[in-house]
């Protein structure tokens, strides 16, 4: 049994060797210094002290979004509104950044609560949707991203926006509002614990709390849950709440976190990779931990990479693609597993 | 056996989820036999068949045809081999007409188009040739099931078929449509066809086969010459043990009335009746049956019973324990004490990739005992699951194995775990040993009478005639949406009877189906 048990992690492995291979094959065919590049690539990440930094400071936002994608796929809905969401609440943190007044310590807590409240309340429109009128999710979740940043960015534009800086970016956030960093000589700031606690919260729910039965029941068999007396309809509009939330209070924390000023004139993108960490943490919590440092990791090394070689950071898209590509492939190893079944079954 | 048309070796089959259902099974046809697989489900039976028409490659084994070695990779490798299936639910497209479905893929053409004539008289000229007479211009869902089998059966020909397989074929029809069914088989055997007839009624393999192979757990257990085996010795090898058909049920004690139903009419949104003035009672320790063929308003029966009548247009009353349940949604119902085994355990008895655990308590989770403030208890759990499974013998590695890994049986054991052991005063159940094997069978049976002893009132829908006669304490025939006769001594009604009254060929009085009311 102990093979077909870990097939899922001998999979997801093998998808990450396999993505990384090619990734190698590239880098040799694109490079004069093809042994170098690759060393930049695997190593620089974890050479110095500010290259680690930079690694878990991208994580941050990726948990986020990836631990707010992991509950929607676990109830079964195909939502992809991370994104605007994340974007959308980091103007509304900003807005409050710039415009409130408060002490220390209560004034990120409240443009934080404020940007995940947000979050949560958009995020409710699909869920409503879907729950009320059995609206496709992911199109309403992708047409709420173009509306979102389409709204943000006008609220930028008109609202927000700083004459005197010479790019379209916000005025300057009040100094109170920022999160304090954690690690010298870093820019790892507070979010970090703030996410790592979300993240056990999740867990505790999603595995020892009976909304989180309800949740996981739904998404398994939605039939089965209705039959069995859950609400279902509640169930969904609670996960695309708890999910908006979420990846609001990513928003909100990545603005206050990591910049001055609010500057994304176009969507960050850290709401379609959640789906990324979330599947291959197989939408399970904790994993989402490991999952995003993974993703942030080969994100700096491809960054250095363009940096210090020849090879421009373009070439992770690639590496994405193939792990998307393979982990979503139902056939990729069958072969394989069918051939163990098959060695047990006549041990047994 | 010189003459073996196919033959199977060592064929052994894993399915992606863990589940052998094949192991090193052996298999051979002789030319023009009607040859039965028989076996309890999970035997293996279903996987052997479809191996056999190419929709499943065996992880391991050979396949020959007449000496030849093959590779069926799909359906229509074997068609055109001169295999061919009528599966148990049949592949026919409701909407179109006898005549398109039998073409279905080999139309035939005239210009660009469809040549209709041509596809009537392609039927035609195949019904005449085998002497199974059909409509070719009916609609197949205006079809009674053994027309639409027929239908089935002729588009195999059609395509050639020398071998025929009939996986459970007499599983949805009468009594009278089992004998028209096997009266043609005999016919096709005469013309020189190969039949292999699977199935788990054992009366009917002794009736029309002539050789028998028996299944369990996956591995053949013999072959045999039919004439030479009686129907005992042909359960021992299926089931592994003498199967005990009665039950030692105790004399009935009614309580109190559990459900009642007063002059329920139910109408679709197009205003066509589906069920008209239905009229009985369930008392506390009392089983009532409701016997019908499918599709005569029982699922809408069930459906009125458990929550279905919100929003719907209908009258009548029904009462739960005494209370009104029209504005009722499932929950409520629940709250009751009504528990509910449905029909279909995959798609709502059981999510399949939960565990086991989870499965057991999706109806208990809520209650105060299994919450300790925000958490549930995980202990409380393990153990209440962990003795479930202990009770009601389910065959499994541990509480945190999918349920969507365990057979048919062992999965609707869990099923009726959890409903019948919240200790329901009204269980509800719907076919509850619908494709599960024997052992299963008697085991789901003995819980109920179990219930029935401890003052639980039981409503039994089943379309298994041998069950409903044996189980229930008095019987209900439904026919197009109506009650059409009642009995208050099933055991002593023969199958023929009911099979009269499930067809709608006889009627009782409504004096007589009154008494389903206070059961006088």
């Amino acid at each position: 049994m102990f093979k077909v048990k870990y097939f899922e992690v001998i999979r997801t492995s093998a998808v990450i060797v396999i993505a990384l291979a090619i990734a190698f094959l590239i880098i040799s065919l694109v490079s004069d210094q093809p042994v170098t590049t690759i060393g930049i690539f695997l190593l620089e990440p974890l050479s110095t002290k500010g290259h680690i930094g930079n690694v878990i400071e991208m994580a941050i936002p990726l948990m986020f979004t990836g631990l707010s994608v992991s509950l929607l796929f676990r109830a079964n809905m195909f939502n992809l509104g991370a994104e605007g969401i994340f974007y959308f609440s980091g103007v509304v943190a900003s807005v409050l950044a710039i415009h409130l007044t408060l002490n220390g310590w209560m004034h990120p807590l409240v443009a934080i609560a404020g940007g995940s409240i947000v979050g949560a309340l958009l995020s409710a429109i699909p869920g409503i949707l879907k729950a009320k009128w059995n609206a496709n999710e992911l199109v309403t979740s992708l047409m709420f991203n173009n509306i979102l940043f389409g709204v943000g960015l006008y609220l930028l534009n008109y609202h927000l926006r700083d004459a005197k800086a010479f790019a379209n970016v916000s005025f300057k956030f009040q100094e109170t509002a920022h999160l304090s960093k954690i690690v010298p000589g870093t820019r790892i700031h507070t979010g970090l614990i703030i996410v790592l606690v979300l993240i056990v919260v999740a867990h505790l729910f999603l595995y020892k709390t009976k909304w989180g039965y309800e949740l996981r029941m739904t998404g398994a068999n939605r039939e089965f849950a209705r039959y069995s007396g859950i609400k279902t309809a509640k169930v969904i509009i609670l996960v695309h709440l708890i999910a908006g939330f979420m990846a609001g209070m990513g928003g909100s924390v990545e603005v206050l976190g990591m910049y001055n000023r609010f500057q994304w004139s176009s969507l960050p993108g850290y709401g379609l990779d959640g789906a990324l960490v979330a599947m291959l943490a197989k939408n399970n919590p904790l994993a989402v931990i490991a999952s995003a440092l993974f993703l942030a990791y080969i994100r700096i090394g491809a960054d250095l990479m363009a940096r210090l070689s020849d090879v421009p950071s373009e070439m992770i898209s690639i590496i994405q693609a193939v792990i998307i590509l393979l982990i979503s492939a139902e056939q990729f190893l069958k072969f394989w597993k069918n051939r163990m079944l098959l060695k047990e079954a006549k041990e047994a | 056996m010189q003459n073996a048309l196919l033959e199977m070796r060592a064929i052994t089959k894993v399915y992606p989820n863990g589940v052998v259902a094949n192991k090193a099974v052996h298999f051979s046809l002789c030319e023009g036999e009607i040859h039965a697989i028989a076996g309890e489900n999970g035997a293996g039976k279903s996987t052997l068949m479809k191996i056999m028409f190419g929709m499943e490659e065996p992880s391991d084994g050979e396949i020959y045809i007449r000496g030849e070695k093959v590779k069926l990779q799909s359906a229509q490798d074997a068609i055109d081999r001169g295999i061919g299936m009528v599966h148990q639910h049949f592949m026919l497209v409701p909407s179109f007409t006898v005549a398109e479905n039998m073409v279905l893929g080999m139309e035939p053409r005239r210009g660009l188009g469809f040549n209709e004539a041509e596809a009537i008289r392609m039927t035609e000229e195949t019904a005449r040739k085998y002497n199974l007479t059909v409509n070719p211009k009916a609609k197949v869902e205006d079809l009674t099931v053994g027309m639409k089998q027929k239908v089935e059966i002729l588009k195999a020909l059609l395509r050639g078929a020398k071998i025929l397989i009939l996986d459970e074929p007499t599983a949805v029809l009468t009594p009278q449509e089992t004998e028209e069914l096997f009266r043609e088989l005999k016919q096709l055997k005469e013309q020189g066809h190969t039949i292999v007839f699977i199935s788990h009624k054992l009366k009917e393999v002794k009736a029309i086969c002539d050789r028998i192979t028996i299944m369990r757990g996956g591995r053949t257990e013999g072959v045999f010459q039919t004439a030479d085996v009686t129907e005992q010795e042909i359960s021992r090898l299926m089931v592994g043990r003498d199967v005990v058909l009665k039950y030692d049920k105790d004399s009935p004690s009614f309580g109190e009335p559990m459900l009642t139903v007063q002059g329920l009419s139910v109408n679709d949104p197009q205003g066509k009746a589906l069920l008209s003035d239905l009229s009985f009672t369930v008392r506390a320790g009392q089983i009532v049956g409701i016997a019908g063929v499918e599709g005569n308003g029982q699922t809408q029966l069930i459906e009125a019973l458990t929550g279905g009548l919100k929003g719907v247009s209908s009258n009548g009353v029904v009462t739960v324990k005494g209370a009104d349940i029209r504005d009722s949604d499932l929950l409520e119902i629940r709250n009751l004490g009504v528990s509910y085994i449905p029909e279909d355990r995959m798609r709502q008895g059981s999510a399949g990739d939960a565990s086991i655990a989870d499965n057991l308590i999706s109806t208990r989770y809520r209650s105060k005992d299994m919450n300790k403030g925000i958490f549930l208890k995980g202990s409380k759990i393990s153990s209440l699951t962990a003795s479930l499974v202990e009770e009601f013998k389910v065959r499994c590695s541990g509480t945190a194995q999918p349920i969507g890994m365990l057979s048919g049986g062992n999965m609707q054991k869990v099923v009726v775990a959890r409903e019948c052991s919240t200790s329901p005063e009204l269980l509800i159940a719907e076919q509850p040993t619908r494709g599960v094997d024997i052992g299963a069978a008697q085991f789901i049976h003995q819980k109920l009478l179990e219930l029935r002893a401890a003052q639980c009132a039981i409503l039994l829908v089943s379309a298994d005639l041998n069950e409903i006669l044996e189980i229930s304490d008095s019987l209900l025939v439904m026919y197009e949406g109506q009650i059409v006769a009642y009995f208050e001594n099933p055991a002593a009604v023969s199958e023929e009877e009911l099979g009269l009254y499930m067809l709608g060929i006889q009627r009782q009085d409504e004096q007589d189906i009154r008494r389903a009311v206070n059961h006088v």
